[in-house]
């Protein structure tokens, strides 16, 4: 081999790439907050909700989580706008990690929701609590505490998922790599700092996570 | 101008989701090849080696598939050696399951009861010859609902291919649709070969999570 690496030829490029990784670490915690809420309601439509909504549900998660995420992408930025229904990349970029992170989360909650025992709810029922009382003060806390893990290392999958926003032009980490390498040809130091600064952010946004699980859930 | 009939469409998606299979097949079996065999270091007690391996799975788990994929386009063509797209997500793809898959195997690996190690060490078996009698065998087992599982993983994974030209069934969309407009008609129907192709190993690997509960 006999290639000279030049990580120099990077550097003029540093604040490109700084905007990347301010791009896809909002874009991530946007799409985080909104993919948890449809989450929530997903699994809690599909925990407790009459049957026609159980079903519903079901075919959104089955369909999100047995397609790949280019795909949804491409469908929402280039199939949506046939009819009629034009998205911004920022805003496609968006919706297809809400919907993706949506569909996953259903089944990690509605798993915690249906570990809660029976006479937890029971004994909410027989406090008057309606439905949903029961759902907010005895279900949700319990249920998220449970699936905490399972649902953080889902949002970093969707995080590094998130590279694939670049092909419809969002300018996210992934995007500022292709421009740094469009200009300088340097492209295997380009990409070579850029997955190690997706690393850097894999392994900050697990430990945000559980700092953030130690602060809502300190050990009972 | 041709004009591209639905049919026209629908056949060649499904030509080109031939290449989507092939490399989801090639991809899943040396990446299950690569990942028993760092299942062994993973799990020796040798301390280098299971840093290494656990270096590895870091980094194969903590970064985008799709930076993997450039990495390896762009990084054996500084060998001098001329890459298709094909070596290059074979090659990225193999790394990437591999990883998962040590990952999800020494899971199973340690779900079994630190006794089956001893029996085997007072029989006098060394780590290999335990792995390879006593603990593959039972971790193989609870293995399989979450490896297949994982496959659907691999799947969706090969369509990032696309990315580096590598021409796949979404490949074959976005050319598709760049010869037809017609975006909406193409991407439903990639959507749902994927889905045809992913649905039925999820759906298995729920049942046979299941068959596992019930024999326990």
């Amino acid at each position: 081999m006999t290639y000279t690496f030049q990580f120099g030829d990077l550097l003029p490029y540093w604040n490109v790439l700084l905007q990347g990784l301010i791009y896809t670490i909002v874009l991530t915690i946007v799409s985080t907050v909104a993919g948890i809420a449809v989450g929530t309601s997903g699994a809690a439509a599909r925990a407790f909700g009459p049957r026609w909504l159980d079903m519903t549900v079901g075919v959104y998660v089955e369909v999100i989580r047995n397609t790949p995420f280019i795909v949804q992408l491409f469908f929402l930025f280039f199939g949506l706008p046939a009819t009629g229904l034009k998205l911004s990349e920022n805003t496609a970029a968006f919706l297809a990690m809400t919907i993706n992170l949506g569909a996953y989360s259903t089944e990690i909650i509605r798993a915690g929701m249906l570990a809660v025992p029976k006479g937890h709810l029971e004994a909410g029922e027989s406090l008057a609590m309606s439905r949903l009382q029961v759902l907010r003060y005895v279900v949700l806390r319990q249920a998220f505490q449970k699936v905490y893990p399972a649902l953080s290392s889902q949002i970093i999958i969707v995080m590094l998922g998130s590279a694939v926003v670049s092909q419809i032009s969002a300018e996210d980490l992934t995007y500022a790599a292709n421009f740094v390498q469009s200009r300088n040809f340097r492209a295997f130091e380009v990409y070579f700092v850029v997955a190690f600064l997706y690393l850097l952010l894999a392994i900050a946004a697990r430990a945000v996570l559980r700092g953030i699980g130690r602060l809502v859930f300190p050990k009972a | 101008m041709v004009e591209f009939t639905f049919w026209d469409i629908f056949y060649n998606l499904l030509l080109a989701t031939r290449w989507t299979i092939l490399l989801s097949l090639v991809a899943f079996v040396s990446g299950g090849i690569v990942g028993l065999v760092l299942l062994f270091a993973r799990t020796s007690k040798v301390g280098w080696l299971e840093f290494l391996t656990k270096l590895y799975i870091e980094f194969f788990q903590g970064t985008p598939l799709l930076m993997q994929l450039f990495l390896f386009f762009f990084g054996i063509a500084l060998f001098g050696i001329e890459v298709s797209p094909w070596l290059a997500a074979w090659l990225a793809l193999t790394l990437w399951t591999s990883a998962f898959l040590t990952e999800i195997w020494r899971g199973c690996v340690e779900a079994i009861p630190k006794g089956q190690w001893e029996a085997g060490e007072t029989l006098a078996f060394s780590y290999v010859e335990q792995m390879r009698h006593i603990i593959l065998p039972q971790a193989m087992r609870i293995a399989v609902a979450p490896t297949v599982g994982f496959s659907v993983q691999v799947v969706k994974g090969t369509a990032l291919a696309s990315i580096i030209g590598f021409v796949d069934l979404t490949k074959a969309g976005t050319m598709l649709n760049n010869a037809t407009f017609r975006p909406f008609l193409v991407y439903s129907l990639v959507a749902l070969i994927y889905f045809a192709l992913c649905f039925p190993l999820s759906w298995s690997a729920k049942k046979l999570e299941k068959r596992l509960n019930v024999a326990r």
